[in-house]
């Protein structure tokens, strides 16, 4: 294989993967609770209702922590990162920071990020996240 | 049951450790397991209860030839042969059985005979971190370690010295792999893997397995071993996916397991003289003396560093020299038992004088599964 592995689309996360298609971040909250959860189940982990809703998150997220692979992947070009993301709404992501140098010095642990969306295939695409432009 | 109701009888590693092309992955197992009932003098037909991760208890049992009353193969990763331990305890104490062997079996590193390692691209980990290029354990475990080292103000130089430490002891031990003294500037200066970590950080890949042959203590006078007892125990799951975790200075697995080890087995922390905490990579050893309790939340480093761990110190741990320069077939659990039984008994290579208690902590997956065993030289 030379490619990077993609998801295998389930049908308890098909509106993930719908909404990074068509450039949404969407997760996951419960209405009873009130608890924001990912990955995506139709239940909340919390207190086990099903009253949970989809939504569209801001993606906004901040830098939780990471390591930059030194090591030959498929699909990947040495050093890069692979991230994990605090988004806005208190979920965390595993993710590829982008669109910077892949250092220590500029991958600063809760630099302001936001997500963008690259497309894979017709109906892969993956929410990656680049250094924020734009004011929170 | 009763701390000290279950003893282990028979204990024996693999007959070569390291580099072992001549052999699969089930011959491992039955390598170490022969050794271990060599150990204990037994035979397959004395043997009713079978656990094992890796390979199944039906493929074990079949090779061996052992007709089980009792089977468990939880596979929750390097730490299964822990939890193992603890559920042969409650069985043999609940008389589903008599005398049970664990094994453990893996061709890590020369691969004859083992298992694929893939990741099922419909699973959650395979829709929400393998598209991120995760590539093994040197890529996942590591992750929470930045945020770790920020919220404490931990230093590399600092978990550097954990490698330095353990092969302190690994120079004190004719089966360790590595046993040339390394410095921090070494460890710092080895190739980088995954930055933060560097080569010397991260567990050696080897072939290799272990045996453990436990039944009640009140047989333990027709063993010619001496019977090291199990006071306590302890297990728990959190989550596969290192990105899932829910606090990445600490781990809740860790803490809940730990938690019910110590109060099952009635002891106290002071009353510690052995200490295993299972190191895939050299953070480990610093989160495990954290959520074990031995010290304060980001001490953990700082503990390591000032030698309290390392030969002399007051708290000797990862005798054997650990995942990072004994061995690592890929579930180091077992070698950590393995260490924590030869010190109890006080035939170890690098042995530590009168260990009464002995504690054996393993993690499986990237934080994702926890083990605690205590154990003692004598029935409470």
């Amino acid at each position: 294989m030379t490619e990077r592995p993609l998801p295998a689309i389930t049908p308890e996360t098909r509106h993930f993967w719908e909404g990074t298609r068509s450039g949404e971040l969407r997760l996951q909250k419960c209405g009873a609770c009130n608890q924001v959860y990912f990955p995506p189940r139709p239940f909340c982990p919390r207190c086990a209702s099903v009253a949970v809703e989809v939504f569209r998150a801001s993606g906004r997220a901040s830098l939780y922590s990471y390591v930059i692979h030194h090591r030959p992947v498929p699909g990947f070009v040495p050093p890069y990162s692979i991230a994990v993301v605090q988004l806005e709404e208190g979920p965390r992501m595993m993710t590829n920071i982008v669109d910077v140098a892949q250092t220590p010095e500029t991958l600063q642990l809760d630099m302001p990020l936001e997500v963008v969306f690259e497309r894979m295939t017709d109906e892969i695409s993956l929410p990656l996240f680049r250094p924020a432009r734009s004011a929170a | 049951m009763k701390p000290g109701s279950i003893a282990i009888v028979g204990a024996a590693e693999t007959t070569e450790l390291g580099v072992i092309p001549n052999m699969s992955q089930i011959q491992l197992h039955a390598d170490c397991a022969l050794n271990a009932m060599r150990d204990a003098g037994l035979k397959s037909s004395d043997i009713d209860g079978l656990a094992c991760a890796g390979e199944i208890p039906t493929n074990v049992a079949h090779y061996l030839g052992i007709v089980p009353q009792w089977v468990d193969g939880t596979a929750v990763g390097g730490c299964s042969f822990m939890l193992h331990v603890r559920h042969a305890t409650a069985a043999i104490s609940a008389g589903l059985c008599k005398t049970v062997l664990i094994t453990h079996g893996e061709s890590g590193r020369s691969r004859i005979g083992a298992l694929p390692r893939t990741i099922v691209p419909a699973s959650l980990q395979g829709q929400f971190e393998a598209p991120f290029g995760i590539m093994g354990p040197p890529t996942m475990f590591t992750i929470p370690v930045l945020r770790y080292l920020k919220t404490y103000g931990v230093t590399q130089e600092q978990l550097a010295m954990v490698a330095v430490v353990q092969r302190e002891w690994a120079a004190k031990n004719p089966r360790a792999m590595m046993k040339d003294p390394i410095t921090v500037d070494d460890v710092l200066s080895s190739r980088m893997i995954a930055y933060p970590f560097r080569l010397f950080m991260c567990c050696l890949v080897t072939d290799g397995g272990g045996a453990l042959i436990l039944t009640s203590a009140e047989r333990v006078r027709d063993f010619p071993q001496k019977p090291v007892y199990i006071l306590g125990s302890g297990e728990s799951v959190e989550t596969p996916m290192i990105s899932q975790m829910e606090d990445f200075t600490s781990s809740r697995a860790f803490r809940v397991a730990g938690k019910r080890a110590f109060e099952s087995a009635g002891i106290r922390h002071a009353d510690v003289d052995h200490l295993m905490i299972y190191d895939a990579f050299a953070h480990l050893p610093i989160y495990g003396l954290e959520d074990l309790g031995f010290v304060g939340r980001g001490e953990g480093a700082a503990f390591i560093a000032e030698r309290n761990t390392a030969p002399g110190g007051k708290l000797p741990l990862n005798t054997n020299g650990g995942g990072l320069s004994y061995t690592h077939t890929g579930m180091y659990g077992m070698f950590a038992l393995q260490e924590s039984v030869r010190q109890v008994r006080g035939t170890a290579p690098a042995q530590v004088k009168d260990v009464q208690v002995a504690v054996c902590h393993g993690v499986g997956g990237m934080f994702s599964a926890s083990g605690t065993i205590v154990m003692a030289d004598r029935r409470p």
